[in-house]
């Protein structure tokens, strides 16, 4: 069974490795770097980025992790992509750069503006996964604003992309976490 | 009706979810607001005075000042909560049309109605109500509330009350988990609380929302007490900036709330803070001054 990590410094931690038990993985709670050695693979989730962001300074874990991600699987939702992004707007803040897409912060607005949108996912995912639409829980989700041409786009919500692969890496600005459909946790498995 | 798979409730408990392993701090003005960003606080909560100065200074304590409120918004990306006054529907409404992020129908303002509570499943912005035992959190639940916390009693720098909810709440359930079908009919009647949410309970053993802990909390200590004991993240009102040293003392909390379980590390956390706000014996707070009384 793979032994995936979920950074679990704040923020929805525990719905990640309850999705990622249901998709067939041995969830890991990370909190210290010497947990990233045995994983083969890392979910950074949802929560406050700016507060991860400092525990990540605080607890000295942003080299061990921008170290493994040059190795391993990487799949962030929400705050995780926000840490993910090469850059990142509204207002600026530091990031990990571990994928090379730009994002602005609440791109939707504040929590009156959170939603659930029902998504059709490009052909792609559909063929790597299973048929059907996507439900896709925004939170004060941040907006891809740029996408590398080399990554590939998964999925999209008003145009914009929400769903992102380049490389072995994997950032949704959604949480398939809080939903049932285990499709997209299965396809970051698929990567590992 | 309780709709936990409607969307609008689902959005409303993912903000919560969010917020899990934080700290969610108390702040007046824009500069309080900052350094409680600064720290690492997953959110503030904009209120008028501290829950300290609410029980020193008396008079009728009502939801925040509009321009102190914008201020905050502005400054800070964090999500914004604000309090309202128990049953004050229309200071909620109000702060819906701000664009607040949660609203705290709360026990520290004076309440407004002393037999309602604000009809919560009405708007599309979530709330937060605090509860001393699993009657109240699901009463509040079935009004609407997508998180609920302990209440504690704010204002008093003293942990006893907000240690005694959540052992009563977390206590309440484990026993629910073990009854009968025709006991918890029994148990709602007891609970004064809806028999499907009883029920629920009995069967998940947890609440249907998250549950954080308030009231209280002026260490890291303190904090990670209430983690220990099946809080999910934590409200400090007075503690930090009634401290000596507010900027190294939110700092310390918010990572006493990631390292609730590593003693080293709260040992870490807990050098060179200050004073803590002076704190109160309950049992000489007289009983009509006592906050976590209020809520029906």
């Amino acid at each position: 069974m793979k032994k995936v990590g979920v950074l679990a410094l704040q923020g929805d931690f525990e719905a990640h490795g309850a999705a990622l038990a249901r998709a067939g993985a041995e969830p890991v709670f990370v909190r210290e770097a010497e947990q990233l050695r045995s994983l083969d693979g890392l979910v950074i989730p949802g929560g406050e980025s700016t507060t991860m962001l400092k525990l990540l300074r605080y607890e000295g874990l942003s080299d061990p992790l921008r170290e493994f991600a040059r190795r391993k699987p990487v799949f962030g939702t929400c705050a995780g992509a926000i840490l993910m992004a090469h850059a990142v707007s509204g207002p600026a803040q530091e990031s990990l750069a571990l994928m090379d897409i730009d994002v602005e912060r609440n791109g939707y607005g504040r929590q009156i503006d959170s939603r659930v949108a029902t998504i059709d996912p490009e052909p792609e995912f559909l063929e790597r996964t299973a048929p059907g639409t996507l439900e896709a829980v925004f939170i004060r989700a941040p907006i891809i604003r740029r996408v590398d041409p080399g990554a590939r786009v998964l999925a999209r919500y008003q145009g914009d992309p929400v769903l992102v692969e380049q490389g072995r890496h994997l950032a949704a600005t959604f949480h398939p976490e809080l939903t049932s459909d285990g499709r997209v946790h299965a396809l970051f498995l698929e990567k590992l | 009706m309780f709709q936990f798979t409607s969307e609008q409730f689902r959005v409303k408990v993912g903000l919560a979810e969010m917020l899990k392993g934080g700290v969610i701090m108390d702040v007046t003005n824009a500069e309080q607001a900052k350094i409680a960003e600064d720290a690492g606080a997953t959110a503030v909560m904009a209120l008028e005075r501290v829950p300290a100065d609410i029980r020193k200074e008396g008079g009728v304590a009502r939801m925040a000042n509009i321009g102190k409120m914008e201020e905050i918004m502005r400054t800070v990306t964090i999500p914004v909560m604000a309090k309202a006054r128990i049953g004050h529907f229309m200071e909620a409404r109000i702060l819906q049309a701000l664009g607040v992020d949660y609203i705290d129908e709360s026990e520290v303002l004076t309440p407004a109605d002393e037999e309602h509570h604000i009809d919560k499943n009405a708007f599309r912005v979530p709330f937060v109500c605090g509860a001393r035992n699993l009657g109240e959190a699901l009463r509040r639940i079935a009004e609407g509330a997508a998180l609920i916390r302990t209440k504690g009693e704010a204002g008093s720098g003293n942990i006893v009350e907000a240690v005694r909810h959540i052992r009563t709440i977390v206590k309440e359930m484990k026993q629910l988990t073990v009854l009968g079908a025709e006991e918890l009919v029994h148990q709602a009647k007891i609970l004064q609380a809806p028999l499907e949410l009883v029920e629920w309970v009995a069967h998940n053993g947890r609440l249907p929302v998250p549950n954080f802990s308030a009231g209280g909390i002026a260490t890291p200590a303190d904090a990670a007490l209430v983690m220990q004991l099946g809080a999910e993240a934590v409200f400090v009102g007075s503690g930090i900036f009634k401290s000596s040293d507010p900027a190294a003392r939110a700092k310390a909390v918010v990572q006493a709330a990631k390292n609730f379980d590593n003693a080293d590390k709260l040992l870490e956390a807990s050098r060179a803070l200050g004073e803590a706000m002076p704190g109160l014996d309950i049992a000489k707070i007289p009983e009509a001054e006592l906050l976590q009384t209020r809520g029906w």
